[in-house]
């Protein structure tokens, strides 16, 4: 096997220009986990190829797209073009559900400067102002945030300087964002230009006491179709709080209010690593990567959870819920299990997806042989193990780091030394992330930002029985023969997180590597060529 | 309800758009690319803005939609993006061997102010474009006019870089279609044979945007205009350019660089723009209009006639292009129906004035509105403050039809959530029946779902 996918990274290292194909044999490496849970290095992060053809987006998808998109009470305005706007209007599917029909809820609308070239040349600072006056007289929102798209950088308007003076005047919070698609190489820096004002602006801002007992946060879970209530309900079932999740079903107060909480839990450790980072920094919160993709990794960040809190009740009750959840759970894959085994999976896609997912596919018996991430860094393939040894490239530095200290009044470590100790030796991992690769079989093929013409290769040389990549990949997946599975968009369906998302999950991989459909690609005339010839002549 | 926070008091505004009914240039061009065989569209500028058109394209048509992008970062958006798209049309050629290159700007390296002509004579220099290729471009920076003006630039551009005249004048006649589906090109390529005219028609994206399940994916499917067509478009003995905003720009650039005298008319969409058309061709090539087609045109007088009740004195909401807008809403008025609210996000005065031209006869109520704040917030406000029975435009339109429980046709650019435009004509005859038929059932499942039981229709 391990000759095999050798053989396939040559064929496609072998498909690009030389000087490509140099770049490319740093970021397309075939996995070889070590006892010690290290893994061979990836070269992640940097810059894509032009031309090439990418999966990745930009900054200002990630910062708004992703991030901040969710939340349903911030009047989100793009200052720039209409484009921008109009293509991360409703795009992304973040359900919300506003408690009454009275609370805000802006997901349904795009707002947008719609910048003409009159603001190109002569700057559209004026512009953004009387917009956002305009935003503020229709909605009356408590918080605004501006999102600058590439122009805005080039053309110096000051966003933020602009927010300061909104603030003022009208008396809310207001906002705005450097994420200028140019910005970084991918996606990823829009995630951490979204964290930094998130922190900057809002979290820590409202002083509410939580009375709860066991109290956490939910980071990097965005609700793609619904994953965010499965796991609320969840968490409501253990008589575990949610303070507020980042940022799927969220609204402004819940970020506001969420240093109250005492655990944070990271999903999508890409996207949002940073919060988790400067909320133990400032507040004393510590977090831990938690898996809720996947029935086993949900019951095993349940046990966590409670582990972390100690406490007898809570953990019987964690407990006792896993027990009725996994009743239909073993049941399902049982029964999906049987059609499913055997089969191959590829994902391409994301900063903690392409890594999740893979827990369950194995669930049905269905073998991850080639994976990749379109907008990660080291630390998801490697783990956070080799942050000190990741070089800062240029385009990372022009991301801001931001200062976190001590908050002088309001620091409280939610566990002492010696208890974390306790915790770690109990196998609770804080601040770590073990990364995709350590959790990948020897001899899978792992490919960073990977690009058409190797997707086209990979699925020839490889002819998976089913590919998870986005939007842009999938008909040309699917017209290959392949099915192809959406895992930014769900294909529209979901919920996939938790136990019941699981189950909704085996199902739908059921229905796709079984299909009838793709057999008929061919017509009975075209089958043998070569027989049909032979029939005419014989007529 | 899922537009809460829209009121029926409209505030003027003047620096705020909220809910587009249009979005930016860039799309509509790399559209338009995608309707010549054997090319693939490059986006100059960031990630985001390629990986946005493409997704969108795919959304709508549910294909594979190729096209490259220059990844500028923040170096290149401070030094220029010349090194990044020489790089690109090296790594294209290279990786998928295109027969044509078609870069469209951006906002972003409009703004920086990248020369295409200057970075193209460089690559042809350096040796970058193989014997036999092309690279060609369309300026399309999103800050100007709407992802309309970036189709009519990129056909345009066709013409600009392919066009030539060699002399001879032959017997074709060009079509520009305009921004339509690719059921609509195949749609207007069948009545043009039937009509046993030959006709060159560029862009074509049939074949591109509906190609069959075949087991293999086509990087380059089989359909588009070949460079050659487009290069003889230039000896045709005229063109039709259907649609103002997205072919007369192309139309006109043909007639003065190849003298091909050209015709702008609207999309053939409905029973009068498509008389127009039909005629247009007739006198064109001088052909007779053969039975068949005046059969069809009956056949749709016929089913407006059977099913006038349903649709007289309606009021209709419009929102969309100013190209597919004008001729459906003088269709909308054909059937007596009352197209009242018409706004579309494309700036242009004389969409206004056609409307007006079209409508305001039998519509004089008629409120229409063009540019940056004709958006569907506006509209929303329009049918708070009086009622519509019909709403008719694209996927956003859902949550404006479900809020006031209004009937709603899917019609335009983008459609997400259903199928059926890149496969069924929208334009000519049959097209016109398609959209009366698609009309009536909106209002009949309304009527049946809402029916009292004694007043439940089994005939209707």
């Amino acid at each position: 096997m391990e000759l095999d996918i050798n053989k396939v990274r040559d064929e496609l290292l072998g498909a690009a220009p030389k000087k490509l194909a140099r770049k490319r044999a740093e970021q397309i490496v075939v996995n070889k986990p070590s006892e010690d849970g290290s893994t061979p290095e990836i070269k992640a992060n940097v810059r894509t190829t032009p031309g090439a053809i990418t999966q990745r987006g930009c900054t200002y998808a990630g910062c708004k797209g992703v991030v901040i998109g969710p939340t349903r009470d911030i009047l989100s305005i793009t200052h720039g073009p209409i484009g921008c706007g109009f293509y991360s209007w409703l795009t992304r599917r973040n359900q919300t559900r506003p408690a009454t029909d009275d609370d805000a809820n802006y997901i349904t609308y795009c707002l947008s400067t719609d910048m003409q070239d009159e603001q190109i040349v002569f700057g559209g600072e004026k512009k953004l102002r009387a917009a956002i006056e305009e935003a503020y007289a229709l909605f009356k929102p408590k918080a605004i945030a501006i999102f600058s798209t590439c122009p805005v950088g080039l053309i110096g308007d000051d966003v933020h300087a602009v927010a300061k003076d909104m603030k003022e005047k009208l008396g809310i919070n207001v906002f705005g964002f450097s994420c200028e698609g140019y910005k970084g190489v991918s996606q990823s820096a829009g995630h951490h230009i979204a964290n930094n004002q998130l922190f900057r602006h809002v979290v820590g801002t409202n002083e509410t006491p939580r009375p709860e007992k066991f109290k956490i946060n939910l980071l990097g879970e965005y609700n793609i179709g619904g994953d965010a209530f499965v796991l609320e309900e969840l968490f409501e079932r253990c008589g575990v709080t949610l303070v507020s999740t980042f940022s799927g079903n969220s609204t402004y107060d819940a970020f506001a209010n969420s240093h109250m909480a005492d655990l944070n839990c990271v999903m999508c450790h890409r996207s949002i690593n940073y919060v988790a980072e400067m909320m133990e920094k400032k507040f004393g919160i510590p977090w831990m990567k938690v898996n809720f993709i996947g029935a086993e990794g949900t019951a095993k960040s349940l046990r966590r959870i409670a582990e972390y809190f100690g406490d007898a009740e809570l953990t019987a009750r964690v407990e006792e819920v896993i027990s009725e959840e996994m009743t239909e759970v073993l049941r399902t894959q049982f029964e999906v299990r049987a059609r499913c085994e055997g089969k191959t999976a590829m994902l391409f896609v994301g900063g903690s997806r392409a890594h999740h997912y893979q827990m369950l596919f194995s669930e049905i018996g269905i073998k991850t042989v080639a994976a990749g991430y379109e907008f990660a860094h080291r630390d998801d393939y490697e783990g956070r193990r080799v942050l000190p040894t990741i070089k800062v490239d240029a385009d990372s530095r022009n991301i801001e780091e931001l200062e976190v200290e001590v908050d002088a009044t309001r620091y409280r470590p939610r566990k002492g030394p010696g208890e974390l100790v306790q915790l770690e030796a109990a196998n609770i991992e804080f601040k770590d992330y073990v990364g995709m690769m350590s959790e990948m079989e020897e001899g899978a093929l792992v490919v960073d930002d990977i690009y058409h013409y190797e997707t086209e290769r990979l699925i020839q040389e490889l002819k998976p029985d089913i590919f998870c990549a986005g939007i842009k990949e999938k008909f040309a997946v699917q017209k290959a023969g392949i099915p192809c599975k959406q895992l930014h968009s769900y294909d529209y369906g979901g919920p996939y997180a938790g136990f019941q998302g699981a189950v909704n999950f085996y199902k739908e991989i059921d229905r796709m590597v079984n299909t009838r459909v793709l057999k008929y690609a061919r017509a009975p005339w075209q089958e043998s060529s070569a027989s049909a010839e032979a029939e005419a002549v014989a007529v | 309800m899922l537009l809460r926070h829209t009121s029926a008091d409209v505030m003027e505004r003047s620096a705020l758009t909220i809910n587009p009914a249009k979005t930016c240039q860039p799309i509509g061009a790399m559209y338009a690319a995608l309707g010549v065989h054997n090319c693939l569209p490059h986006s100059h500028g960031s990630q985001g803005c390629c990986s946005y058109h493409r997704s969108t394209l795919t959304r709508h048509y549910k294909e594979p939609v190729m096209a490259a992008t220059s990844s500028f970062t923040e170096g290149a958006a401070v030094f220029g993006g010349q090194a990044n798209l020489l790089a690109a049309i090296s790594n294209i050629f290279a990786l998928y061997n295109p027969d044509v290159i078609a870069i469209h700007t951006t906002c972003l390296s409009e703004t920086i102010g990248d020369d295409m002509v200057q970075v193209i004579a460089k690559a042809k220099s350096e040796g970058k474009v193989p014997e036999g290729k092309h690279v060609i471009h369309a300026n399309t920076p999103s800050y100007v006019g709407s992802h309309v003006t970036g189709f009519a630039n990129m056909t345009k551009a066709l013409v600009k870089y392919f066009a030539e005249t060699s002399g001879h004048r032959n017997r074709q006649v060009n079509i520009l279609p305009g921004w339509v589906e690719p059921s609509d090109m195949r749609e207007l390529r069948r009545l043009a044979r039937v009509m046993g005219v030959h006709v060159n028609m560029y862009p074509d994206t049939s074949d591109v945007l509906d190609a069959p399940h075949t087991g293999e994916h086509e990087f380059f499917p089989r359909g588009g205009s070949t460079v050659a067509e487009i290069r003889h478009s230039g000896d045709a003995m005229s063109t039709l350019a259907l649609g103002p905003f997205a072919s007369e720009p192309a139309a006109r650039a043909l007639e003065e660089k190849c003298e091909v005298p050209a015709e702008v008319l609207d999309l053939p969409i409905g029973l009068l723009a498509t008389d127009r058309f039909i005629d247009g061709l007739r006198h064109r090539a001088g052909v007779r209009v053969p039975a068949p087609i005046t059969d069809d045109r009956g056949r749709l007088v016929d089913l407006i006639s059977d099913m006038h009740q349903y649709f007289y004195r309606k009021r209709v909401a419009l929102f969309g292009d100013p190209d597919q807008l004008a001729p459906l809403a003088e269709f909308l008025v054909t059937m007596d129906m009352r197209p009242v609210y018409i706004v579309t996000g494309t700036p242009g005065k004389r969409f206004e004035t056609r409307i007006r031209d079209l409508v305001a006869d039998a519509v004089p109520e008629v409120q229409v509105r063009q540019g940056a704040q004709a958006d569907m917030f506006l509209l929303h406000q329009w049918i708070k403050r009086e009622g519509v029975d019909l709403l008719i435009g694209n996927s956003y339109g859902k949550y404006i039809a479900r809020d006031e429980n209004i009937p709603f046709v899917r019609f335009g650019f983008p459609i997400l959530d259903r199928v059926g435009h890149s496969y069924f004509p929208n334009v000519g005859y049959a097209g016109a029946m398609r959209l009366a038929e698609k009309i009536l059932n909106a209002f009949m499942d309304r009527q049946d779902r809402e029916a009292k039981e004694e007043a439940f229709e089994l005939t209707m």
